[in-house]
């Protein structure tokens, strides 16, 4: 199996280097996102490769199981770069990946690092032609003189291969860290947000980019807020939405203005000045945002909680989930070891009644909007047999009253913390990994061999519906 | 009581621009550049811890410290950029400064770490304020906020509130920090 057995497990692509043994920071995945379908799912690292996962068809035997996982293909999509200009290096880690609506055999995603985004295409290869008449089995090209009949070349199928390809780079436009990328519902367009500015690209033009929403100011003392997340409305493609590090919402119209600087709502909900603390600006900080199927909500995630917004009400968040209030009395420490800062994401269900987000300590969290019940649960490796069933976890606040299982907040482990992304069909959509370098015991990517990484995937993709939880 | 959570927030305050200035220290030499988005969280807790600091001091002390003059600094948020300098100082300066960190000497004053890139990803620089003793009324002396130096370049009188650390802007690190007063 390869895998070392410890305490800490992590996810990474360590399967892929068998030169050595030990995980290496690269390996640490960065990004996951399914497809349309839901039949592939893309993980990019910080090594800048992307392993792309697919679902093997459903047995007969068990006819409605969730098929499993396996590795289909795996490319280096991004490599370090030196930008002489400035001096800097640009990492290749994957920031973030997103597919493209299928629309023939092949399947198209977009990965992008902090400067450049590229879209790749990935094609199925099973039949090759043989029968050449000017080239030889081996591809050497044939005397002439030895042609004595002419023949018609025949498809012959041979072992499936994954082709990738790169189809197109888009580069040069991003003077700061692109954070996010958002597909358009035209097919047609994408956009790209760094920290002040989102460009809008359209998929078949790599020298050209349009700049619809600039927030730099012209004094960059006058700086107080830059862009976290964007995202486009799942089906009105004129209108799209990028959240601040003020925890402020935008929502802009493209057909109002070239330049989309003002917005068309803006969603802010008031301090409240009772809980202002030191970190205050930190924790309102708003790392992901999505938009409902619906089209009507949207879902933010800050660090201490969650809110679903009303794409009709500006002025607060029509619900607002805990996702691990017991941190706000440990947010100094949090704060020294660097934690504060990372970032969460947030997922819809496919019927819009349920949102999702990770936690530390290999938690998610579910939360059902119509019951009000959540859920902690826990993807970890010892429950990660397929279709087992994830117990629900409860975190006591330090000196609460503690049952037996709880965890307390001071042993949770602030290095595994959980991607959240969502699954086509299923409820439960959730990938687990460490930010830490792994020190001890990962998860691995055997080709051969059915792994942990696996295991864990396909057992959260089997989750019931959320039904009868016990409060989180 | 009131003096001691005073004093404690003091206490805690000044700790935590301590950790923020070396967390803004160490992003300089990250992989991949500086992270606007981190540099500026970090700025607006250094801000926070800063204003608490000062009015927990402003309670504590009551003859005054001049914070008070150095507020409208601060209400824009932390970047700061040399926008007005010419292209050429840049680099020499980036070098200097990649080449001359310092480790923040604990003096009087309030520090700020400027950092400074390219013009485009210039990570937050802070104010820097002189705290003012208990004794001075009116400020000294303050250099601008923003220019750099050419060697044997003077500095000019700025008004009250733009402040700035009085050394070679060159050696742009950490060169202050909050003083155990």
């Amino acid at each position: 199996m390869g895998e070392d057995t410890d305490s800490t497990p992590t996810l990474n692509h360590r399967g892929f280097l068998p030169d050595h043994n030990y995980v290496t920071e690269a390996d640490i995945i960065s990004t996951v996102e399914f497809n349309h379908t839901g039949e592939l799912l893309a993980t990019g690292d910080k090594g800048g490769r992307v392993v792309i996962f697919q679902r093997e068809p459903e047995s007969k035997t068990e006819p409605f199981s969730q098929g499993e996982y396996n590795v289909y293909s795996t490319f280096q999509s991004h490599e370090p770069e030196f930008d002489y200009l400035k001096s800097l290096e640009i990492e290749e880690k994957i920031n973030k990946i997103r597919w493209l609506p299928q629309q023939n055999a092949a399947h198209f995603l977009l990965s992008t690092n902090d400067k450049t985004i590229k879209l790749w295409k990935v094609s199925e290869r099973d039949k090759r032609p043989e029968g050449y008449n000017l080239k030889d089995e081996e591809g050497r090209i044939k005397d002439i003189s030895t042609v004595t009949s002419l023949q018609v070349p025949v498809l012959k199928p041979m072992d499936l291969m994954v082709e990738v390809t790169p189809r197109r780079v888009f580069a040069n436009a991003h003077t700061y860290h692109i954070n996010s990328i958002s597909v358009n519902s035209d097919y047609e367009t994408y956009m790209s947000a760094d920290d002040l500015r989102i460009n809008l690209w359209h998929l078949d033009i790599t020298d050209r980019s349009f700049n619809i929403v600039d927030i730099k100011p012209a004094n960059m003392e006058d700086l107080t807020e830059v862009i976290t997340a964007a995202e486009f409305h799942p089906y009105h493609c004129n209108l799209f939405v990028y959240s601040s590090s003020k925890g402020t919402l935008r929502l802009c119209d493209m057909r109002e203005a070239a330049l989309c600087d003002k917005h068309s709502k803006l969603f802010e909900e008031p301090e409240d000045p009772s809980a202002r603390s030191f970190f205050s600006e930190i924790i309102s900080s708003v790392s992901d945002v999505k938009f409902s199927h619906s089209g009507r909500y949207l879902l933010t995630r800050d660090y201490l909680t969650a809110k679903v917004w009303d794409l009709n009400m500006e002025s607060k968040p029509l619900e607002t989930y805990q996702v691990h209030d017991y941190l706000r009395s440990k947010l100094c420490s949090l704060y020294e070891n660097d934690c504060i800062f990372d970032k969460f994401e947030c997922a819809w269900n496919g019927s819009d009644s349920v949102i999702m987000t990770g936690a530390y300590n290999n938690f998610f969290r579910m939360f059902d909007r119509n019951t009000k019940r959540d859920v902690t649960l826990e993807a970890s490796r010892e429950s990660s047999k397929p279709r087992a069933v994830l117990k629900p976890r409860r975190v006591c606040a330090a000196g609460g009253k503690r049952r037996k299982d709880d965890i307390s907040v001071d042993s949770l482990d602030f290095t595994k913390n959980v991607h959240i992304i969502r699954h086509a069909h299923t409820h439960a959509h959730i990938l687990s990994h460490s930010q830490e370098m792994p020190k001890t015991h990962t998860y691995t990517h055997n080709q051969n061999s059915y792994t942990p990484f696996h295991s864990l995937l396909n057992l959260l993709l089997s989750l019931p519906e959320l039904k009868g939880p016990r409060q989180g | 009581m009131s003096a001691t959570t005073a004093m404690e927030v003091n206490i805690e305050a000044r700790r935590i621009l301590a950790v923020s200035i070396s967390k803004l220290y160490a992003s300089r030499t990250q992989r991949g550049g500086l992270r606007l988005h981190r540099s500026l969280l970090l700025s607006l807790v250094m801000r926070s811890a800063r204003d608490i600091y000062h009015s927990s001091r402003e309670s504590e002390g009551p003859s005054g410290a001049q914070s008070a003059p150095e507020e409208p600094m601060d209400t824009s948020s932390s970047p700061g950029e040399q926008t007005r300098l010419p292209e050429p100082q840049q680099e020499p300066a980036l070098n200097s400064a990649e080449t001359a960190p310092e480790e923040p000497d604990i003096t009087e004053d309030v520090c700020d770490s400027e950092i400074t890139e390219d013009k485009e990803n210039l990570s937050p620089a802070k104010q820097s304020r002189k705290r003012r003793g208990k004794a001075s009324a009116a400020p000294d002396f303050l250099p601008s906020k923003r220019a750099r130096l050419e060697p044997g370049e003077e500095r000019y009188e700025v008004p009250l509130g733009s402040c700035r650390t009085g050394e070679s802007l060159t050696t742009l690190s950490l060169n202050r920090v909050i003083p155990a007063f």
